[in-house]
């Protein structure tokens, strides 16, 4: 009934598309993550006028679906072909992988920037404040007080944005992106056998979102000694 | 006996916090009427009032957390800058504030422990952040400082394993490392469940018998009649009665102070 053969065949086609499975997804959200926190911090401190533009944006990227924003740059840029050859950065919007990073980091920023924005909101007036008493103000203030205590408080969050963007790299596959997803639909195109390649490819997002989830766990678990009760012993040494 | 209400500035005597009409409006509401008052080194200054009086509003205006809508504060005889804008004045210099802050540490009510950081990590952070001081020699100093306030043991807890006194004895510490010319208090028993509230006092007792500068805001009035050299009782916005504890526990000396102390017994 299964034919195990098989699915080792299917593990071993989908398994080269994995570098670019994590390409698509640490280049976005490295360049969402430094994004959104610019934007959440903007958003909490930038003023009216620099605030709503930041809330304008999330509402437009969170309104739309990420497969329309990926065409839009991959197909949709190109009629404006002259003016980024103009600019010189036709050379990013001709790659498809230049445009899934695009896409990706885009939408990723959006809703990472509300992550980065609850966290802020969260940090309790009393700590800034006792920073500002003994002389802290500025990037300082930032650095020692502010941004420690909400990236803690924002983590969790975030690591529920890495996950979703993990699988978000499949839809990269629809621009001619081989990595896992498109290599499961062109081993289908060739064998008619969907189930089983979905299956595995399945698998593999759910093997890595499960050592994802594991290592923020464990980071998680490191910056919080704060909130674990009280060691009620010595460390045992048995 | 020293008579404190002379130690206005006469140009021999400079004070450590020196603030004159000093007033702010919330709105259209005038919360502090033209506070002016002066404390000098070694000088334990306790401001006592009702709810709404103005005290806490009057102690967060010296470090510039509340801005005041009008006067002066001069801290080691450096007045803090003021210019106007169109919100009102603000303070000309964020350097400036930083430098004067550093200079006037504050306990507060509700302790504000950074819960990031172990106690220790709380006490060495102005000195080795701000003021830049080798990190080894904070270390030292926060120890020493630690086992001041009674909390040695405690060094490496973060604030939510605290108890409450504890933790406020940690805020004391992490004020005092910063080589403070004066200590704001602001209501610093006020959250504290009543068992607590001693142990708390002990240390500022102790603090005020090493002669350093304090200012005080306080519900504890027994507490202000025993450590403070000046009182100053605000009502409604104003100094409504100042003087020595004895001048102003005297029969006779202020009714409104005297009605303020049997209604607060």
């Amino acid at each position: 009934m299964i034919d195990f053969a098989f699915l080792a065949e299917a593990f071993r086609t989908l398994v080269p598309g994995l570098p670019l499975t994590f390409q698509l997804a640490s280049l976005s959200l490295a360049l969402g993550a430094v994004l959104s926190v610019l934007f959440g911090v903007f958003a909490t401190i930038g003023g009216t006028v620099v605030s709503r533009v930041v809330a304008f944006y999330v509402f437009c990227i969170r309104g739309t679906p990420l497969l329309v924003q990926i065409f839009i740059v991959y197909y949709g840029m190109g009629q404006f072909r002259p003016f980024l050859q103009d600019w010189g950065v036709w050379l990013i919007f001709r790659e498809p992988f230049w445009c899934a990073i695009i896409a990706l980091t885009v939408n990723t920023a959006a809703y990472g920037s509300e992550i980065v924005r609850g966290g802020l909101k969260s940090v309790p007036a009393g700590q800034i404040e006792a920073a500002k008493a003994c002389g802290m103000s500025g990037m300082l203030l930032y650095r020692r007080i502010i941004l420690p205590i909400a990236f803690r408080q924002a983590l969790p969050g975030y690591s529920n944005e890495i996950v979703l963007m993990i699988k978000a790299t499949s839809l990269a596959s629809i621009i001619t992106m081989m990595e896992v997803t498109g290599l499961a639909a062109k081993l289908i195109s060739e064998t008619f056998r969907a189930f089983e390649v979905f299956i595995v490819a399945g698998g593999i997002y759910l093997v890595i979102n499960f050592l994802i989830a594991q290592a923020i766990g464990r980071i998680e678990y490191w910056l919080s000694p704060h909130l674990r009760d009280m060691p009620t012993a010595e460390p045992n040494n048995a | 006996m020293r008579d404190n209400r002379q130690a206005e500035p006469s140009g021999k005597a400079r004070p450590v916090i020196s603030i004159s009409d000093l007033r702010k409006k919330f709105g259209g509401l005038e919360v502090l009427k033209g506070i002016s008052l002066a404390a000098n080194q070694g000088e334990v200054i306790t401001i006592l009032g009702s709810s709404g009086s103005g005290k806490s509003t009057m102690l967060r205006c010296v470090n510039m957390l509340e801005v005041p809508t009008s006067g002066t504060i001069a801290i080691d005889g450096e007045v803090i800058e003021m210019r106007s804008t169109r919100q009102g004045i603000q303070p000309a210099s964020r350097k400036q504030v930083d430098r004067i802050r550093s200079k006037a540490a504050m306990v507060f009510q509700s302790f504000n422990l950074w819960s990031h950081m172990t106690v220790l990590e709380n006490v060495i952070e102005a000195p080795v952040h701000v003021q830049k001081r080798p990190r080894q020699e904070c270390i030292a100093e926060a120890e020493m400082l630690l086992a001041k306030v009674g909390l040695s043991a405690k060094k490496e807890s973060y604030p939510r394993h605290l108890s409450g006194g504890q933790q406020q004895r940690a805020a004391i510490a992490r004020a005092l490392a910063q080589k403070p010319s004066v200590l704001l208090f602001d209501e610093p028993t006020s959250a504290l469940d009543p068992e607590l509230v001693g142990e708390v006092l002990k240390v500022m007792r102790e603090l005020a018998d090493e002669g350093r500068t304090m200012l005080i805001v306080t519900h504890e009035i027994a507490f202000a009649r025993e450590v403070s050299n000046r009182i100053v009782f605000l009502d409604g916005g104003r100094i409504e009665a100042s003087g020595t504890p004895a001048e102003l526990f005297a029969a006779g000396a202020n009714e409104r102070f005297s009605r303020f102390v049997s209604r607060s017994n």
